[in-house]
């Protein structure tokens, strides 16, 4: 019987090791699994090169695991927010590294990674600084930039339901990266607010198959005493 | 005297060119305000980035679902009709075409449509991006929404934009405080100007070439 659910954040967080890239669901704080980062966090590892959309928000989630030094480079669209400090004191302090990639092309090259794609031409960015030194090509009149897949050895996402067979079902805009990390690390762990038996998930509003997650773990949700 | 549009006439200003059966991106900041006068009884699809279509007003207090939150990490409400979805899908309803319009912010706008609204380039600022590129390049039309003139009283629509570009070509309308203008390959034209402006107080103001506008025919790129 193969079942992927792990009884504990400990177990959950099991290979992941020093210098791994980790991809980190979550916009702001809807979809963070901050339950994962914290047992992250406790493993005591560090130089991870992180992908996720923010550079953390507040004091928890990617925020607590750039806060605790643990992270050498982060790909994120958008790191500079109101509540970004411990990212913007790291990078002042030239403590972390920063590639800042357009949303939309980090959806797509995490997702080309997932679907197997060599590399992806997209509109955006084209004549832009983002797009220095990267090749283009102009195809049926319009321009287009050459990006790259974006590969990681794992990723935390939090979703709301999940079965042992590693099927996911969301919650409203917690969805977000969820779906296309899941496709594109090697060991994919999410945190759902509850584990239902085999069946009890419709097969017709499954979100996320099995297939693309490797561990689940049942985590409280806490959505509701959430900030943003 | 010259009648400045506020910015709540000028959301309402926009509003009123966004028709029923519009798929619209409204960016973070003074573009979010235009959500405010779209008229209940149009039925006009607000889509968020982070994996919204159908997107309502803000709840009212204490009933707060931070699982649903806007592109500015707002809490939102869901219209009846309304979905969710992932990121990819986002941005392939950007990038593909599919959304109708969007309405951006704007540090400054080329009278050929070149946009530069994410970042300054000055030494020590952090950049952040966003969803603003995509935008930019994938709707099928890009509004900008901004303050025509900058607090020293710099025309922020320019003829080349000096900060970091966001897109090239891709903005078709500016609506601002003083004047309505459409812009492209042909350069800038002023559709319409607050009372008490004239077209000459315009041009020195802006210190761009400006013509009338005459008709959507010349705004097509």
């Amino acid at each position: 019987m193969i079942d992927k659910s792990v009884t504990s954040l400990e177990a959950a967080m099991g290979g992941i090791a020093n210098g791994a890239s980790v991809m980190i669901g979550g916009f702001g704080t809807a979809g963070m699994p901050d339950e994962l980062i914290d047992a992250l966090i406790a493993r005591n590892i560090g130089d991870l090169t992180i992908i996720s959309n923010n550079a953390g928000n507040g004091e928890t989630g990617v925020a607590a695991l750039i806060k605790a030094g643990r992270v050498r480079k982060i790909v994120c669209s958008f790191p500079r927010q109101a509540d970004s400090h411990h990212f913007d004191a790291a990078y002042r302090a030239g403590r972390i590294e920063l590639e800042l990639v357009p949303q939309g092309n980090l959806a797509a090259r995490i997702h080309a990674a997932g679907a197997g794609l060599g590399a992806i031409f997209t509109p955006t960015g084209f004549g832009t600084t983002l797009a220095q030194g990267k090749e283009t090509r102009r195809i049926d009149g319009k321009d287009y930039v050459l990006e790259l897949p974006i590969h990681a050895d794992y990723a935390l996402i939090k979703a709301h339901k999940g079965d042992r067979w590693g099927n996911l079902i969301y919650r409203k805009t917690a969805r977000n990266f969820g779906p296309i990390m899941a496709m594109a690390a090697k060991t994919t762990i999410a945190q759902v607010a509850e584990i239902v038996p085999l069946g009890d998930l419709d097969p017709e509003v499954i979100v996320t198959p099995g297939i693309f997650v490797q561990r689940v773990v049942e985590v409280a949700p806490a959505y509701l005493a959430a900030t943003a | 005297m010259i009648n400045r549009f506020n910015r709540d006439q000028m959301a309402a200003r926009v509003a009123s060119d966004i028709p029923e059966g519009a798929y619209v991106n409204l960016g973070i900041g003074l573009p979010t305000m235009v959500a405010n006068f779209l008229p209940q009884e149009r039925d006009i699809f607000l889509q968020s980035e982070n994996g919204l279509l159908g997107m309502g007003p803000q709840p009212p207090a204490g009933e707060e679902d931070w699982e649903l939150i806007n592109a500015g990490k707002q809490a939102v409400t869901l219209r009846q009709g309304g979905s969710y979805f992932h990121h990819g899908d986002s941005f392939a309803m950007m990038r593909g075409g599919h959304i109708d319009i969007c309405v951006l912010g704007a540090f400054q706008v080329s009278i050929r449509g070149d946009l530069a609204n994410w970042h300054t380039g000055e030494a020590g600022t952090i950049p952040a991006v966003g969803g603003a590129m995509d935008l930019a390049v994938g709707a099928k039309q890009t509004f900008v929404m901004m303050e025509l003139l900058t607090k020293q009283g710099d025309s922020k629509l320019v003829e080349t934009c000096t900060y970091p570009l966001t897109g090239l070509s891709c903005v078709s309308r500016i609506y601002t405080d003083l004047a309505v203008f459409s812009v492209g390959s042909t350069g800038a034209s002023v559709i319409e100007m607050v009372d008490g402006l004239s077209l000459d107080n315009l041009r020195k103001l802006t210190g761009v070439p400006l013509s009338e506008f005459r008709g959507e025919a010349e705004s097509r790129q």
